[in-house]
């Protein structure tokens, strides 16, 4: 559903992000992205929807090249592809809700939008999303008066409304604390199962990509070095990806993941 | 490297703004010099001061005395327009700046938008409030019309700047977020930049209305109608027992709208 070719990004006065990333994932396919920072995650992720233009290569969504879409097409484009933030990206003074439907303004005109008039059905899967991740009660009260893990919970609300076939997820852990982290993991892996939606996480959090995710992708330096099935990283392999360190406590079976969130 | 014996004591001084100590005393005694001639070129003439002081003697022991009735019906006239300048100003003021408010904003529009509506801004901005009103005067000829084209002139080079900038602090994620849904830039305005700037523009708003009041006391003084026309007509007659009645009505007003402004502000946080 989604073949990435060629790709290529320089910030104009900045680094060249990505030097030709090949990259193509399968229909309901959840895909962990690691790396050091700046290698490029983060580029990588906006530029398939464009939020980051690239410089060079293809993006093929459905077959169409999202690189050489106009205005409106893009727009199109944005509607089936959902995000979420590290740091949530919620409208702090707008209520949940309203950030939640949100989600749909690709699809509603612009004055139904500003009158906060959107169609029933929206307000109801609106509502049955704040039921499943657990914040049916908190529909009406502003965005900023919740905590971390609430906000990132009305975060996915707000991609899965857009109904999409691919989200895109940049660090959705890593300003929570490792339980809460934890639990946002299960839950976004959880819903993109039950929807059969592709996904692409980047993350910090090794264990995370391996507990939660089908396949790991390593980037390094704006290229691909690693492209495994989940549960093949081992010392050598991290090695390649971040750079020589002393990998045991990662990599030693059971307790790996407690490690890695005690680091975080 | 090692430390010596020789050298128990390490001191520390704190390094000098201008190194060297000759360039340091050489410029202290530039502005020296500089203020000496300066007041040589102002011709203080004790003979004229002593004049003046006389003379402020008596503008002031009428001030003191100040005359209300004589002529009641031009300060409340004046009072009245300067209100009805302010009000107008800043409706129009506010309305007229929105364009430019957004588009000031690098983070929300493409580079060409915000290189021309930073143009503009400047442009309205390096204009002090007095040096619009003579301009409008000698466009538009004397009285409040060239004052409310003054006022809501400033209004919007205030808010487009203040707000513009508010626009650039938002956080950029929830911008990010609002454009990956395939929302319109006006809904990426509405839903994304509006709420994050809502209560800082209605606190600019009336914080710069106040502004605009006692802006129009003084470009009246040009020509440009309100309170501060009939206070340059006073003047110009010698009557300063009615002048000094007009400051005292302008002193209370100001006063009035500033603790009205700053109640209403207090309120929107």
């Amino acid at each position: 559903m989604l073949e990435i070719r060629k790709l290529t990004k320089k910030y104009t006065a900045g680094p060249q992000a990505l030097k030709g990333v090949d990259l193509s994932i399968k229909e309901g396919e959840i895909v962990a992205l690691i790396g050091p920072s700046g290698a490029g995650k983060s580029t990588l992720i906006r530029c398939i929807n464009r939020l980051v233009e690239p410089t060079s290569g293809e993006i093929l969504f459905h077959g169409v090249d999202v690189c050489k879409l106009g205005a409106r097409a893009l727009r199109e484009t944005r509607k089936k592809i959902g995000m979420i933030f590290q740091e949530y990206a919620l409208v702090d003074r707008l209520s949940v809700m309203e950030n939640v439907l949100s989600g749909r303004l690709g699809s509603v005109g612009f004055w139904a939008s500003a009158r906060r008039k959107f169609p029933q059905e929206d307000v109801e899967e609106a509502l049955f999303l704040l039921e499943r991740v657990g914040l049916a009660d908190y529909v009406d009260t502003r965005a900023d008066q919740l905590s971390g893990g609430q906000r990132q919970r009305v975060g996915i609300c707000r991609a899965l409304l857009q109904r999409p076939d691919l989200l895109l997820i940049d660090e959705p852990t890593a300003s929570l604390d490792p339980k809460t982290g934890r639990q946002i993991m299960r839950l976004i892996t959880e819903l993109v199962r039950e929807r059969n939606l592709a996904a692409i996480i980047n993350i910090h959090e090794v264990g995370f990509a391996e507990m939660f995710t089908q396949r790991v992708v390593g980037l390094k330096d704006g290229l691909i070095v690693y492209d495994q099935p989940a549960g093949k990283l081992d010392a050598d392999s991290l090695t390649l990806i971040y750079g020589e360190e002393d990998w045991t406590s990662l990599t030693s079976g059971a307790d790996a993941d407690d490690d890695s969130e005690e680091v975080s | 490297m090692t430390p010596t014996n020789t050298q128990p004591v390490r001191t520390w001084s704190k390094p000098r703004w201008i190194k060297s100590p000759l360039l340091r005393y050489l410029l202290f005694a530039l502005i020296i010099l500089y203020v000496v001639y300066g007041i040589r070129a102002f011709e203080i003439n004790p003979e004229r001061i002593a004049l003046g002081l006389s003379r402020a003697g008596k503008m002031f022991g009428s001030f003191l005395r100040p005359d209300f009735l004589a002529r009641k019906n031009y300060i409340i006239q004046g009072i009245l327009e300067s209100m009805a300048m302010t009000v107008v100003a800043t409706l129009a003021g506010v309305v007229l700046s929105l364009p430019l408010v957004f588009g000031a904003a690098k983070n929300i529009v493409p580079r060409p938008v915000y290189l021309l509506s930073r143009l503009i801004l400047v442009i309205f901005r390096s204009l002090h409030v007095v040096v619009l009103a003579i301009l409008f005067v000698i466009m538009f000829g004397f009285g409040p019309f060239a004052g409310v084209l003054t006022l809501t002139v400033n209004t919007m080079g205030f808010l487009a700047k203040l707000v513009a900038e508010e626009i650039e602090n938002i956080n950029e994620e929830t911008l990010e977020a609002m454009r990956s849904t395939g929302a319109s830039w006006l809904q990426m305005v509405v839903y994304g930049v509006w709420p994050q700037i809502s209560a800082r523009f209605t606190g600019l708003v009336i914080y710069r209305a106040d502004q605009s009041f006692r802006q129009s006391t003084v470009i009246g003084l040009v020509g440009a109608g309100g309170i501060g026309a009939v206070l340059e007509t006073a003047m110009g007659r010698y009557d300063y027992r009615t002048a000094g009645a007009i400051l005292l009505v302008i002193i209370i007003f100001v006063l009035l709208g500033e603790y009205g402004s700053s109640a209403i502000r207090r309120r929107l946080v």
